[in-house]
């Protein structure tokens, strides 16, 4: 157990890091786009006074360098700053109340709504991706291991618009069982929430089912020529006990691997299925910023999405351990 | 195509033509009740209740078309009638005008509208430090005093006889003073409609005020649902499957799907928005109004209406003055593509070829590198070498419009002649995207913004159309239509707003269930 929590320390160190590291990409990056807040949000209306009044406002006018440091600076005590989107227009009649809208607030409710989408397909693409595998592996090689194979390889290989666009047309528009908007809002009751979110988690569904499915089969198969199995096997156990009780538990480890990336896609991946849905996650809002150069929530939104890949990594390297008894206790 | 009539009317016979099929009544009576679901386009994380920052459709459509009012409003049918000014009256020299404000009237957190929050409103647009779009129209006011506590006076710098259409202006919304600040963040107006909830880019919703000072003759719905869904396709998807029940701006490709299903139709009207070409006549070979005259004869006008509107536009005369506007010349002699005139006037200048840059991006508008493309093919026959050079779109506002000596750039017009020109066209104005500066256009120009006589004023404007057709910096090829889909379960009257997308962006106080 020790070495697990030395583990676990070390590899948060390492997390940090990178999140710094990908601060300073992100940073890098913004900057280097042509353009920036003051001008994408005037538009046409970008004289050179407005332009100047914006930057001014936003501590736009320093240079890079003063300005990420003084972002990190605060970053580091929890401040990720207020996004300049709501922040703007300052001077209102009289004296300016200094109510700012912070990046924490305006992803809050988004990083939510993503969270749930992501909860609820993998509530769907998780057993249903598991017992796919299974039975793939136990009929391997029959015309049901193929089908399934065919099917998700299709449905992995094809773009994630094109697939949400069949299950409109084949769900929404020609048999209309469910809603093709997914715009929901709070106050919304569970039921309502969970059924305008089913289509967007069932496009997620196909895209991510194919590579966990087709893990849970390669792993068990290879595991089922190990002596150990024939030896089940010899003992007369049903194939499906000897897969269950036998094989899935030691092919554990790969598996976890692949369902953890998987769930970490569903939350860093969701852009285009947010958009084609109307559906207010976190990923729109991170488009939304982008486009109008909003650095603060852009930042914010890229170390979440950093951070969700490095906490499900974390997660399923500790997982593996733990189901490996020659991990969990090493000599 | 069918013909355009002068102010406001139904462009479609085909959207008549649905309407008469499905059995209703084309005089339909409007009635009360029911949730208006629209898709709109043009939301952004930034929006917020500030009027200044208003821009694209989905907060016009909010602001203006639903929770705030302005002084004056331009009815469907492009007149002018008061909101919460009853009247005005100006002095003979359009200097000082009186405005008569509504009486009885309270914003939704109950204060009384009056003479001071007109004042403080206005003065908001020219507040230190202020980014307000309407910042022009309020500084052009030298004076405001309250005359009344329902009585407003304004004394202008210069006389304009069309002050009054100017406090229609979108962005010069009424708050409440002393709480403008509250009211900015909680949408708090003297409209129809009063907001239950606003989320920045993503969802407004909003219900019937109770007891209006429109009563009955505007705000027909119960409730209001305004959905932000910027992807043209999700906005076509969600009006299909009745999740919404209008939408706008569709796109043309998909026109067909939209036309088949019996289930929606289709309303267009032509009105002031209009792509342009301008040409900086400070800068060589541009000063030479030869030059200027060949590349107007150079460019295939209706060829672009066809291919990049798809049909959904008019060709113009390079005159921003559109159907939408009063002094509209209709009756100018058009500009056609004629080859051996741009010869001619090539000629004239003293050159036998012409080689210049335009700059475009498709930031300008959807189709500029194309249009871009299809001039260059159509000028090359009159020894017209235009080489087309593809901008990036972030930008491109202030990289290349107003700085590069040809571009692409588009407008979405204006109410009136004058409010247009001095936007665009008068001498030493920022927008002046020509840097155009004609004695006689600009001596017009202060004459008739002064005169109150209709046809005085009516004479003039058709004057100085011609000469920006003949003489004018900007090449405008075509009038862009502003098209819209509608549920079948929507009823509209006959004159639907052609100023703005969506009747003016004010369906919730025009239309109804059908």
């Amino acid at each position: 157990m020790q070495s697990v929590i030395r583990i676990i320390l070390q590899r948060l160190a390492l997390g940090l890091l990178t999140l710094f590291v990908v601060s300073i990409v992100i940073f890098t990056a913004v900057n280097m786009l042509p353009g920036d807040f003051a001008q994408a949000i005037l538009g046409q209306g970008a004289t050179p006074e407005a332009v100047e009044a914006i930057r001014r406002d936003l501590g736009l006018d320093q240079p890079p360098i003063t300005r990420y440091f003084q972002w990190l600076g605060s970053a580091v005590q929890g401040d990720l700053g207020n996004s300049f989107a709501q922040a703007n227009f300052a001077s209102f009649v009289g004296a300016d109340s200094g109510v700012r809208t912070t990046v924490a607030q305006q992803i809050a409710p988004r990083f939510a709504n993503t969270m749930f989408l992501a909860a609820v397909t993998a509530c769907i693409a998780v057993p249903v991706s598991l017992l796919l595998g299974i039975l793939a592996a136990l009929f391997r090689n029959s015309v049901f291991d193929r089908a399934t194979n065919v099917t998700t390889l299709t449905s992995i290989s094809s773009p994630e618009f094109f697939l949400a666009y069949v299950l409109i047309l084949f769900l929404a528009v020609l048999n209309p069982v469910l809603p093709s908007l997914s715009n929901i809002f709070e106050g919304m009751s569970f039921s309502e929430r969970l059924e305008k979110t089913l289509l967007p988690a069932l496009t997620l569904t196909l895209v991510v089912t194919a590579h966990m499915m087709r893990m849970t089969r390669a792993a068990i198969i290879n595991l089922l020529a190990s002596p150990y199995i024939e030896m089940a096997r010899l003992k007369g156990i049903s194939p499906m006990r000897v897969i269950v009780k036998h094989a899935l538990p030691n092919a554990l480890a790969p598996i976890i691997n692949v369902i953890a990336l998987n769930l970490a896609y569903l939350i860093t991946g969701v852009v285009v299925v947010e958009v084609v849905f109307v559906y207010p996650g976190i990923g729109q809002l991170f488009v939304d910023s982008v486009k109008i150069r909003d650095i603060p929530v852009v930042q914010a939104c890229c170390l979440i999405f950093a951070a969700a890949y490095i906490l499900l990594n974390l997660l399923a390297d500790i997982l593996s351990i733990l189901s490996n008894p020659r991990l969990r206790h090493p000599k | 195509m069918t013909r355009i009539s002068r102010r406001g009317l139904l462009r479609t016979g085909a959207a008549a033509g649905v309407l008469a099929a499905s059995g209703l009544p084309v005089f339909a009576q409007a009635k009360r009740g029911g949730r208006l679901r629209a898709g709109l386009n043009g939301a952004n994380t930034s929006d917020s209740w500030d009027g200044r920052t208003h821009s694209d459709l989905y907060m016009i459509a909010c602001a203006q078309g639903a929770v705030f009012d302005s002084l004056t409003e331009i009815a469907a049918d492009g007149s002018l009638i008061g909101e919460l000014a009853t009247d005005w009256e100006a002095t003979p020299d359009a200097k000082t005008w009186t405005f008569n404000l509504r009486q009885g009237v309270t914003f939704h957190n109950g204060k009384p509208f009056g003479a001071d929050d007109v004042l403080e409103s206005l003065q908001m647009h020219v507040a230190e430090g202020a980014k307000s779009a309407a910042q022009p129209i309020v500084a052009a006011i030298s004076e405001m005093k309250k005359t009344g506590e329902h009585q407003v006076q304004f004394t202008l710098e210069a006389g304009n006889a069309d002050f009054p259409y100017l406090m229609s202006d979108y962005h010069l919304l009424m708050y409440p003073a002393g709480q403008i600040e509250e009211a900015i963040a909680k949408g708090i107006g003297t409209g129809l409609y009063q907001v239950t909830s606003f989320e920045p880019g993503v969802r407004m919703t909003a219900r019937r005020v109770d007891s209006h000072y429109k009563g009955d003759r505007a705000g027909y719905f119960d409730e209001l649902e305004y959905i932000a869904i910027n992807d043209s396709t999700a906005r076509m998807n969600a009006l299909m499957t009745g999740q919404v029940d209008v939408i706008n701006r569709i796109d043309f490709k998909t026109e067909a799907l939209l036309k088949a299903n019996p289930m929606i139709r289709i309303q267009e009207v032509t009105g002031n928005q209009h792509y342009t070409f301008p040409m900086l006549t400070k800068v060589d070979p541009f000063t030479d109004v030869n030059v200027r005259r060949a590349l107007k004869y150079g460019i295939n006008r209706q060829e672009l209406v066809d291919k990049i509107l798809l049909g959904h536009g008019m060709a113009a005369n390079d005159t921003p003055i559109g159907p939408a506007n009063q002094y509209f010349h209709s009756e100018m002699e058009p500009l056609t593509y004629d080859l051996d005139k741009a010869k001619f006037y090539l000629k004239e200048a003293g050159l036998t070829e012409l080689n210049i840059d335009l700059n475009v991006s498709d930031a300008a508008f959807n189709g500029a590198v194309d249009s871009a493309q299809l001039y260059q093919a159509s000028a090359k026959g009159a020894g017209i070498n235009i080489n087309v050079v593809q901008e990036p779109a972030d930008g491109y506002w202030s990289n290349v419009w107003l700085k590069k000596p040809f571009c692409a750039s588009y407008f979405s017009g204006r109410a009136t002649e004058d409010w247009m020109f001095a936007t665009a066209y008068e001498a030493g104005v920022p927008w002046n995207d020509s840097q155009w500066d004609q004695p006689r256009f600009q001596e017009l120009l202060l004459t008739a913004r002064a005169e109150l006589d209709s046809n005085k004023r009516r004479e003039m404007y058709h004057e100085m159309q011609q000469i920006l057709r003949d003489d004018g910096g900007v090449i405008i090829p075509m009038f862009a239509n502003y098209v819209q889909a509608l549920s079948t379960k929507i009823a509209t009257s006959d004159t639907i707003g052609n100023l703005w997308q969506m009747d003016n962006g004010r369906m919730a106080e025009r239309w109804w269930m059908a």
